[in-house]
């Protein structure tokens, strides 16, 4: 057995598009993994499915920040960070036995050409009766401290810095916005972003004994990520990596399933023959007249959208196709072989004669089909996801296309949003394709080329 | 049991169906078989040796039009057996059978000690590592290297193969193994070494053989009796001995006479015209228009006449 599976690999070794096939596959495996063991099903989900108050940090409708290399102007990245988890620095000192002072300081270098959509700062502090006080304030690079808050803060008091009236008064004479007044060169009449390292600083005072001040600062630019974001700031990675496993489970679970049952009803149609295998036949000329299309349509729209569901569907659909005929001549010719009939008569079962005889003839030309004919499923869930009958739970590749294309994404130019699950899909098909043309030629010697 | 024949036929036929009409490949054949005894089937092509075979053990093509008589294997009607039982209890349990061609008979796909071991597998209950150790004793039996037991099919020569087959009926100790043209497509020297292989398996462990076989000479060597099949019909039963002495029917002259023979200044003779065919029979005797002392009798159906435990179905012994 290993040796057999040795020269079988040493055979596919001569194809290299068999050994693309093979890495992209491998990749497409070791993605599924990271991305089941990076974002666990329910926390895949709830992050999926949450709404503002999950991604209320990501700017809508960003692309992707590598998409920076390919232009310009620089966009700005969008960023946050966050006092609970220590990555905004926060000091402490103690003024009095009621009385706490807090200092938070985050320094960013800006080197956009562009202006973020906006800046943003989420307390979370406690306090039972006395608000703390907090002051924030920008240093821009070229040492200006422009004051943005100055006030109490509530338990979730939000700064949205594009709606500081002191900001917006103190730009509007100069006829700029706030992003454009904060981030350009007030020494220029055009507007030129100003790089280089801006500082934030907002300093708070406590007045109860149990009081406390956390704040969270989102810098929400243009850019974000390594996948870019949708329309409910999802971060895309979430679908891209849970599109893999996904995929691959369709893909696979959908093709073995198809052809192993395909194979099993054909031996079983041409070893017994007569009625099983007439009525076989023309359940099989029945379904090819059917649409297959439309009925997984009526399946979505009418019983259930799980993706298991119309997997199922679609896998009862494909059992009775062309294929069983092309089986079914094979086995007509293996049936009437030599070996058959010896089996018969030293009293081999039907099911022996079908399982240890027939079926295991057929193995080397189911190979090549079954890695074939995965990409064929992802593509339809894909598909499905498209027309709108996509699992309403899943992040999947096919979800993210069909968000992408209601919301118009090429129309308004979001192309990385469409892009990326398309890209994924050809990879995956591409893989699988590579891989079974190169199978096909190892087990297929009448393929082989000299 | 002594005083019944391990295997009686009776009245034992076998029509196909075609298009051209019903082909009477075994019509009404008669003979018996006694523990320990091997009888040679010879005949020409297409005279139905096959069909017999298959006929016995029941393995029927899908066109099947008629199929009956009576086969007793050691006494117990076979014939009344369901498809399950005769699987169970007849297959590779009462009788055997080496297949025509059986260098295919063997799956490519499996290693020939596993293939070997199928038929023990199957009806003897054993488990894999008991299975094993009889394929290597049927093996060292038909004379396999032990070593070919996880070879495949295809790295075994041809002469390898056949013995392979002959394990493999071996493997269930059945008293009855029928041989189907076993030493066909085979040189001289293997067929000679098989046909010591299948007189030691007599000898030794006591089994009855129905050979078939165009090949008259060699067979000479194993037979205990002759049966001459022309038409679809059994036309002379004889002892060996006899037989090769001076055979009755006509149609066993002239088989013999087309036989070459060394020392002898005869060509060998050939018999002129063709057998008839099967699906559209002449009227009574078979065999008269090519025989050359046809008579006005022929023209009925002849019966078989017994005499001196030898049958033969001509109506020059009437």
């Amino acid at each position: 057995m290993l040796k057999t599976l040795k020269n079988t690999f040493a055979e596919i070794k001569r194809y290299p598009s068999a050994i693309v096939g093979i890495i992209i596959i491998f990749l497409m495996i070791l993605l599924a993994v990271y991305a089941v063991i990076a974002y666990p099903y329910t926390k895949a989900i709830t992050l999926w499915r949450g709404g503002e108050d999950v991604w209320y940090m990501n700017p809508k409708y960003a692309p992707p920040a590598w998409t920076n290399w390919f232009k310009t102007e620089k966009e700005p990245v969008s960023f946050h960070v966050d006092s609970a988890d220590g990555t905004l620095k926060k000091v402490v000192t103690n003024i009095s036995a009621d009385s706490n002072s807090y200092t938070f300081t985050y320094s960013f270098n800006f080197q956009a050409d562009s202006d973020p959509q906006d800046l943003m700062l989420y307390f979370d502090n406690t306090y039972t009766a006395k608000q703390p006080f907090v002051n924030v304030s920008l240093v821009t690079p070229d040492g200006t401290n422009i004051s943005v808050y100055q006030g109490g803060a509530s338990a979730q008091q939000n700064v949205r810095f594009t709606q500081q009236q002191k900001l917006i008064s103190r730009f509007a004479s100069k006829n700029r916005t706030v992003m454009q007044g904060l981030f350009s060169d007030p020494k220029q009449t055009a507007i030129v972003s100003k790089k280089g390292i801006y500082q934030l600083i907002i300093t708070g005072t406590t007045f109860e004994k149990d009081s406390d001040i956390n704040v969270q600062f989102v810098f929400f630019g243009t850019v974000y990520g390594i996948a870019g974001t949708d329309m409910n700031r999802r971060d895309l990675m979430i679908p891209i990596l849970w599109g893999t496993p996904i995929a691959l489970a369709f893909g696979l679970v959908g093709s073995l399933c198809t052809l192993l049952l395909t194979m099993i009803i054909a031996a079983i149609g041409s070893w017994y023959g007569g009625w099983v295998d007439s009525l076989i036949q023309r359940i099989t000329e029945v379904n090819l007249v059917l649409p297959f299309l439309p009925i997984l349509i009526m399946v979505g729209t009418f019983f259930s959208r799980s993706i298991w569901v119309i997997l199922g569907a679609a896998i009862l659909l494909s059992i009775f196709t062309g294929q069983i005929k092309s089986y079914r001549a094979i086995f007509l010719q293996i049936r009437e072989s030599g070996y058959i009939e010896a089996a018969k008569a030293y009293g081999a079962s039907d099911f022996r004669i079908i399982f240890k005889y027939l079926i295991p003839r057929m193995i080397p030309l189911l190979i090549p089909g079954l890695v074939s004919s995965v990409p064929s499923f992802v593509f339809l869930e894909a598909s499905l996801a498209v027309l709108g009958l996509g699992d309403p739970v899943l992040p999947t590749w096919g979800k993210t296309i069909d968000d992408a294309f209601v919301h118009g994404a090429l129309y308004k130019g979001y192309y990385y949003w469409m892009v990326e699950p398309a890209l994924l899909l050809m990879i995956t098909g591409l893989g699988f394709a590579m891989l079974g043309f190169a199978l096909d030629r190892v087990f297929n010697p009448k393929l082989r080329e000299m | 049991m002594a005083d019944k024949p391990l295997l009686q036929v009776e009245d034992l036929c076998l029509y196909f169906r075609t298009t051209h009409g019903n082909v009477r490949a075994v019509d009404h054949v008669n003979f018996s078989l006694d523990y320990n005894k091997a009888v040679v089937v010879v005949g020409e092509s297409g005279c139905g040796k096959s069909s017999l075979t298959k006929a016995i053990l029941r393995l029927l093509p899908r066109n099947v039009d008629t199929y009956t008589g009576k086969v007793y294997l050691e006494g117990k009607d076979v014939m009344t057996y369901s498809e399950e039982d005769f699987r169970l209890k007849v297959r590779w349990v009462g009788m055997s059978m080496v297949p025509q061609a059986a260098m295919n008979s063997l799956n490519p796909v499996i290693k020939v000690g596993e293939q070997v071991a199928e038929p023990a597998l199957i009806h003897m209950g054993v488990t894999k590592k008991e299975a094993v150790d009889l394929v290597r004793k049927m093996f060292q039996h038909v004379g396999v290297p032990e070593v070919f037991i996880d070879r495949y099919p295809f790295e075994l020569s041809g002469g390898m193969r056949q013995r392979v087959a002959i394990a493999m009926a071996l493997v269930t100790s059945p008293n009855l193994i029928i041989l189907d043209e076993p030493t066909s497509a085979l040189d001289v020297l293997t067929q000679a070494n098989i046909f010591n292989v299948l007189k030691r398996i007599k000898k030794e462990l006591g089994t009855s053989f129905i050979l078939i076989t165009h090949d008259i000479a060699t067979s000479s060597e194993l037979a205990d009796e002759v049966a001459v099949m022309y038409a679809g019909q059994m036309v002379e039963l004889n002892d060996a001995f006899a037989f090769f002495k001076e055979p009755l029917h006509p149609y066993s002259k002239k088989l013999m006479a087309s036989v070459p023979r060394l020392r002898t200044e005869k060509e060998p003779e050939f018999i002129i015209g063709q057998p008839p065919s099967l699906v559209d029979l002449p009227a009574g005797c078979r065999f008269k228009d090519r025989c050359p002392f046809a008579f006005d009798r022929c023209k009925q159906d002849p019966p078989v006449i017994v005499k001196e435990g030898r049958s033969v179905r001509c109506w020059l012994y009437a």
